[in-house]
């Protein structure tokens, strides 16, 4: 094997945190090589320090087999090393010639550069099936399309290592099979790939090798026709992990909560959610699948007294609101409906409050936690060591602050609070968004445990797979509307990608509950 | 009563008088806050530069000594700013007032130390001290009155058409992208704040050794407002704002042909003329002409996260 790239010993931490522990690896020229492991397992940071983006404070790189400094971005780009970021680094009000050519402009005036430009992207598109328009605002194109311009800026540095962090997290099945078909041809033309990802699934379908990565430590490395998914999770996580998801078939009861003909429109006049009607029944987890922004965050604030609805009204427990009738937070709460926000730093908890003070967040003025004027902070404290005893909340220091915790955590925490008061109704918003295996695989069990108890489950979530495996009934937003029902066992990924993609679909089954 | 084409030609030399330290100025604010770096401080580098511009041509009986040592003078505190924002990550707006207030109070005290005249500059003899009209005696165009007009085209072409211009409006809205490309985010930014010195040096200048002659206290009297008005007006955009500080002028010229004017039996007075152009100012900033889209990440330092 040839390496394009070697890191060797490479160590970093930021303050107390050992981010990055000895790591040595080898990257294949002319290859695709993947790094998995889970959130905070150290593989953004082993990339940004061979991107430039950080200084190790111990280790070697080799480009070709020659030691080299990478002070800054500039030193990896010269050395060949391009990366698309995982938010991508595009300016929205610029053109995408614009945005390719930044950095790389040939010549204090833009005017040659940019004609050169446009015909070298032009070969560039031709060559891989990157096709973009060079002449459209980077804000007006789809996430899929963001993406290839990110390639195509890197492409045209003239990179013959292509570094791609996180790619898929924003992207349809068929735009992600779309990049990996892009990824095979780069391949084929001789530029090494490394792909970096959480997703077992892509690391099996796009990679020649792996390394698995695991708190800070490089802790394996398969060859990927010589690995399985259950493999590699267990390295990931350092213990078996169950990937398939139990349940048993769904006993719809009532309907808790009924949502007809939603609509909001924000001040600008944009339709943000458009007629979506829907039902939640006791014993059923509902799935929302789509591509982030499509309004599901619209609909979690409207369902949870957030925000009120333009039109349409939405049934809780007997209780009817509309724009004429809003309902807040807290009556919703009241009524039994809790929710777990999708954004848990912002809205789930407060960071500088400690991990007994989020615990009763929104419920802090129940008999049990409040007197007259103050709280009653033993047993706030008392219920919060409960609650992590029964979530498995690590560490288990209830007076510790908020923020301290990791992701995984965190959510555990939120969603022990949300679930301890036995709602009628449990709307959650990306359950497991940065969240490791070994906690998700607990957060799904209790939201099914949580639907067999009778509570009406609505799970919005863009990761397919999640939705896949937890939901009986899923339901398929684009464009603030509901374009699709599928029913569990009925759905696959393919045509819940043409939905979420917003091509229409007949809706497939599943109809027959509503 | 004077013939209608004279009237015309005097109010727009008038205007075009007044507005020339307002569109320097602009020019300057303009390449400060497409790179993302607030200016509020434009008032005090104008001023800073009047003050040592008519010092030092007063000291040295030579206007472009004088124009020198306002460039310089500016830059300077354009050095502090950038300094502030730039290498500290400071409040660019606290920076800005700081800056503010400290030309405010070091120009009076340094020329009444200098000079002994409570804080004023002698006054400049016409001949090589000021900077005197080219061409037209009674319009007062001053080499600096075409700099100025040539400094919109120029500013324009730059922002529009260079390395430096493209790289200039990326880091204003998105400086990660810019590091990220390879591109060093505060030489750049250092760089758009110096031009933003040397031309706010320029105007400073011309209020003391062309427009007048001398420094007289707090001499700027908020043009750097107005021109940071401009800038915002403009939507951050040179032709734009170019028109906005011609507005500004033609107020300014017109409220001073309006003094003693009788209106319905009553005089007007005099402070509400003069006050027309920043009343106009809060009333069209205020949401007359629309949403103004500011450079997206204007205000903020950059910081890598470690």
């Amino acid at each position: 094997m040839t390496a394009a790239i070697e890191l060797e010993r490479i160590d970093k931490s930021f303050g107390s945190v050992h981010a990055v522990r000895d790591v040595s690896l080898a990257i294949e020229k002319g290859a695709i090589t993947g790094i998995i492991g889970e959130n905070g397992a150290g593989k953004s940071t082993l990339m940004s320090i061979l991107y430039g983006l950080y200084h190790a404070d111990a280790g070697t790189i080799r480009v070709d087999g020659q030691p080299v400094r990478m002070e800054s971005p500039h030193d990896a780009i010269a050395h060949g090393i391009g990366m698309v970021h995982q938010h991508f680094m595009l300016i929205d009000s610029f053109t995408v010639l614009e945005n390719v050519v930044l950095g790389a402009e040939g010549g204090p005036l833009l005017a040659k550069g940019t004609a050169a430009a446009r015909s070298e992207l032009e070969r560039l598109s031709r060559d891989y099936g990157l096709t973009v328009d060079p002449d459209a605002v980077v804000a007006e194109l789809s996430v899929g399309e963001q993406q290839r311009v990110e390639i195509l800026k890197v492409l045209f540095r003239g990179a013959r290592i292509l570094i791609l962090d996180e790619p898929s997290a924003v992207l349809t099945p068929q735009e992600t099979d779309r990049l990996f078909r892009i990824l095979a041809t780069l391949k084929a033309r001789g530029v090494t790939v490394v792909l970096i990802t959480h997703k077992l699934r892509e690391i099996m379908a796009a990679t020649d090798r792996v390394y698995v990565m695991r708190q800070g430590r490089m802790v394996a490395v398969r060859a990927t026709p010589e690995t399985s998914p259950e493999e590699l999770a267990e390295l990931m996580v350092g213990r078996k992990v169950r990937l398939q998801l139990d349940k048993a078939p769904p006993h719809p009861g009532e309907v808790r909560l009924r949502a007809e003909h939603l609509g909001l429109i924000d001040r600008r006049g944009v339709r943000l959610l458009d007629d979506v009607s829907l039902e939640l029944r006791a014993g059923e987890i509902v799935g929302i699948a789509g591509v982030s922004g499509n309004g599901q965050t619209e609909l979690l604030q409207v369902l949870s007294g957030i925000r009120p609805p333009s039109r349409g009204t939405l049934t809780v427990c007997g209780r009817t609101i509309d724009a004429g009738h809003p309902g807040d937070p807290a009556e919703m709460r009241d009524l039994g409906v809790a929710h777990v926000p999708e954004d848990r730093q912002r809205q789930g908890m407060v960071a500088a409050f400690r991990a007994s003070e989020t615990a009763i967040l929104g419920y802090h003025e129940q008999p049990q936690f409040s007197r007259t004027f103050l709280l009653n902070l033993p047993a706030v404290g008392a219920y919060c060591a409960k609650l992590m005893e029964r979530f498995d909340v690590r560490p288990r220091v209830p007076g510790l602050r908020s923020s301290s915790f990791s992701g995984g955590n965190q959510q555990k925490l939120v969603l022990a609070r949300e679930m301890a008061q036995q709602p009628k109704v449990l709307l959650v918003g990306q359950p497991t968004r940065g969240v490791d295996i070994g906690a998700i695989e607990f957060i799904h069990r209790e939201l099914v445990k949580s639907r067999d108890a009778g509570c009406a489950v609505l799970v919005v979530s863009v990761e397919l797979d999640e939705i896949l495996s937890l939901a009986d009934r899923i339901l398929v937003m684009f464009a603030g509307k509901i374009v699709g029902e599928v029913t569990s066992g009925r759905a696959d990924e393919r045509t819940i990608g043409l939905m979420m993609a917003g091509a229409r679909a007949p809706a497939l089954g599943g109809a027959e509950g509503a | 009563m004077e013939d209608p084409l004279a009237l015309v030609f005097l109010t727009a030399a008038a205007t075009l008088r007044v507005a020339t330290p307002l569109i320097l100025c602009a020019m300057g604010g303009l390449f400060s806050e497409r790179s993302g770096i607030i200016d509020v401080g434009l008032e005090g580098k104008m001023l800073m530069a009047a003050f040592f511009s008519a010092a030092i041509a007063a000291v040295t009986h030579s206007a472009w000594w004088g124009v020198a040592a306002g460039i310089v003078a500016a830059e300077a505190m354009a050095l502090l700013h950038g300094l502030a924002c730039i290498t500290y990550r400071g409040n660019q707006v606290v920076s800005g007032v700081a800056l503010n207030i400290l030309a405010s109070g070091l120009t009076i005290v340094w020329g009444n130390a200098w000079f002994h005249r409570g804080g004023q500059t002698p006054a400049l003899e016409g001949q090589g001290e000021r900077l005197l009209p080219l061409f037209f005696p009674r319009a007062g165009d001053s080499i600096l009155v075409y700099l100025a007009l040539l400094a919109v085209p120029i500013t324009w072409w730059v922002i529009a058409r260079t390395r430096f211009g493209l790289r200039l409006r990326a880091v204003g809205e998105m400086p990660l992208a810019v590091d990220t490309a390879g591109i060093s985010v505060a030489w750049l930014r250092y760089r758009a704040v110096l031009l933003c010195g040397l031309l706010a040096g320029l105007a400073g200048s011309y209020i003391a050794i062309a427009q007048n002659a001398g420094f007289t206290r707090d001499m700027t009297a908020g043009q750097g407002f107005i021109a940071l008005a401009a800038v915002i007006f403009g939507k951050w955009r040179p032709f734009p704002a170019f028109g906005a500080c011609l507005m500004f002028g033609l107020l300014d010229a017109i409220a001073i042909r309006l003094q003693g004017v009788r209106v319905a039996g009553l005089e007007v007075p005099v402070q509400l003329i003069q006050a027309l152009p920043y009343l106009l100012t809060v009333f069209l900033l205020a949401g007359f002409i629309g949403r103004a889209v500011a450079p997206r990440a204007i205000g903020q330092p950059y910081e890598k996260e470690h």
